[in-house]
């Protein structure tokens, strides 16, 4: 039993893990700048775009294939950095204080416009290059192989908690977040520039899920569609966690990862149903996620 | 004088497939998605955004599909049982979902249809899994029809209900219970000091909504002649909101209008472009950008509750 269970675990906590760092993402966003991002999973599917094509730039021109691990972080790093701000000051500043339907509706709008883009410049065959995954190798305990580069993603959505968590507690810039997102009034009057805050903070959303795209690529490959699908993946997640809470999102990862494994293992053809099943079942018992308090609803 | 410029808008449209036939098709799917996105725009009138419509325009289609297998084979009777079936899972959905507001209620719309979704594309022995269903030609009052002829006849039957049931929807907005609704969407507190249940209201108003977006369903899968699962997909949720509001400016008819200026620009730009997406979004967005007072009084709203 062990044998077919833990493979079968790791592989889902390795999709758990992928899916965490679009949702951290989306949560982080909607806790800083209150805004739903539905174009984030076209974000994670560009950052995979990116990524793919550095990756098989690598390895046309025959350079050291160690490369395409650098080619991850930095694709990632790009896709934040063009954008992150081009977005937010572009796009989303204009919906802050406004209805929830207006920001949902203008995100939709530009989740269309990147799917299209995306079309336009990448094509629509899929991408696939597992030149950082076969590097890595795999290991092999008590006659059960495992992919080291599975356990190199659990690995790193680890570290992303930590590094977030230590970000916000114990750095300047972490306070001045926790401002805004107490009090976004307050903190303006007493001198935090929030227009930069919000700019960091989404642009740090945006590399999240870019990253978690460009680390998806060794493993899945990257196709049309794939931004879609995310994109409920991510909000599944964060919703489960309660949005705006990074270890809520890490917990809620951690269920779907492991629903899966269940669904996998007892009703094989539901696997796809899980997560989304997850979901409805906490928010019908805690609407607020998890993690989430109770102080938005307006009766 | 609306009322003249609303039948000879009709008038067109009968008259349309004269002129140009594939237009038919165009204009039958145009219509179907203008009853969702009527349904989605009642639940606006209440401040409820819901991602979630597709849905029941799915599980009527659905319906159909399933009914017509079981042997039922007339056009009048799928279409009524089909509606039902789509108000039956809203009143089953909506019963706990108009407890929520705001995002929540976005939220559970699309986890309730995501969990739909999925559903319909894994059960393959029931549904057909991502092949889905065939939606055969019914008998129309027992007379069996050639699928060109039963085309046309769904496309009348589709223009001569959009007039009754629009009618209809009018008459429900502007009677007390429709009127409640807006009332939800400026103070709902107050409403329940007045006594009147607010649950109710938007219960009635989220089974009417799903019963709307279920006869959308139903006709659209007679127009195409297949179901499958990603009439249920969160983007074509999305989409059935976008219509709602791109139209919102002109009450019921708005929802029509939105839904036949998409449609056929759709069918225009398909010509020229494969980037038809990149246009709706961008439309979408200098709609909502440049013409607030045009998207239905959302961005005043927010004004008025922030105090």
């Amino acid at each position: 039993m062990s044998n077919t269970i833990i493979p079968l675990l790791l592989d889902s906590l390795a999709s758990a893990a992928l899916i965490f760092f679009a949702a951290v993402g989306l949560t982080l966003v909607f806790s800083v700048l209150r805004v739903l991002n539905v174009a984030h999973g076209s974000l994670y599917s560009i950052g995979g775009y990116v990524a793919a094509s550095i990756c098989l730039f690598i390895a046309s021109r025959q350079l050291n294939p160690y490369l395409s691990f650098l080619a991850l972080v930095f694709s990632a790093l790009f896709v934040a950095a063009i954008f992150g701000p081009l977005i937010e000051r572009g796009l989303v500043r204009w919906t802050y204080g406004k209805s929830e339907a207006v920001q949902i509706l203008i995100t939709f709008g530009l989740f269309l416009i990147l799917e299209d883009l995306q079309r336009v410049i990448f094509g629509v065959q899929s991408f696939y290059e597992d030149a950082p995954m076969r590097l890595l190798g795999t290991t092999s305990i008590g006659g059960v192989v495992y992919l080291n580069y599975q356990i190199l993603l659990i690995a790193m959505a680890l570290l992303v908690v930590i590094g977030l968590r230590l970000l916000i507690n114990h750095t300047r810039l972490g306070r001045l977040i926790t401002a805004v997102v107490t009090d976004r009034e307050m903190a303006q009057s007493i001198g935090i520039d929030t227009n930069r805050i919000f700019i960091l903070a989404f642009s740090l959303g945006v590399f999240l899920a870019a990253l978690g795209g460009a680390l998806a690529t060794p493993t899945s490959g990257i196709a049309p569609g794939l931004g879609a699908d995310t994109m409920v993946l991510a909000f599944a997640v964060a919703a489960i966690g309660g949005l705006g809470q990074i270890e809520g999102a890490a917990l809620a990862s951690l269920i779907v990862g492991l629903a899966r494994v269940l669904a996998i293992y007892l009703a094989p053809s539901l696997d796809a149903v899980a997560p989304y099943g997850a979901m409805l079942v906490v928010l019908l018992i805690r609407p607020y996620g998890l993690f989430g308090s109770v102080t938005a609803r307006r009766i | 004088m609306p009322t003249i410029i609303a039948a000879a808008a009709v008038l067109v449209i009968a008259l349309l497939p004269q002129v140009a036939p594939w237009l038919q098709f165009v204009l039958t799917l145009a219509i179907a998605k203008g009853f969702a996105a009527l349904g989605v725009a009642v639940l606006l009138r209440a401040g409820l955004i819901s991602i979630g419509h597709a849905m029941f325009f799915a599980a009527s289609a659905y319906a159909v599909a399933f009914l017509a297998r079981a042997g039922v084979n007339d056009l009048g009777l799928l279409l009524i049982l089909s509606v039902l079936g789509g108000a039956f899972v809203g009143a089953v959905a909506g019963a706990f979902l108009v407890r929520y507001r705001a995002i929540f209620f976005a939220m559970l719309n699309l986890a309730v249809s995501m969990v739909f979704y999925a559903l319909c594309a894994k059960l393959y022995g029931v549904t057909g899994g991502t092949d889905g269903l065939p939606v055969p030609v019914p008998a129309v009052f027992g007379l069996v029809l050639g699928e060109p002829a039963f085309k046309s006849v769904l496309f009348y039957l589709s223009l001569g209900l959009m007039v009754l049931v629009g009618l209809a929807v009018r008459r429900y907005l502007n009677s007390p219970l429709g009127h409640a609704l807006s009332a939800v969407h400026t103070n709902e507190i107050r409403l329940e000091y007045l006594g009147i249940p607010v649950w109710a209201v938007l219960l009635i108003a989220y089974v009417v909504s799903a019963a709307l977006a279920g006869l959308g369903g139903a006709i659209a899968g007679f127009a195409i002649g297949r179901v499958v699962p990603d009439f249920a997909f969160w983007t074509a949720s999305g989409h059935l909101v976008l219509i709602a509001v791109l139209g919102g400016i002109g009450g019921v008819p708005g929802a029509f209008i939105g839904a036949l200026f998409l449609e056929l620009l759709h069918s225009a730009a398909v010509t020229v472009t494969d980037s038809w997406n990149l246009i709706v979004g961008m439309t979408l967005i200098i709609v909502i950008m440049f013409m607030p007072q045009g998207v239905y009084g959302l961005f005043a709203r927010k004004e008025a509750t922030s105090l």
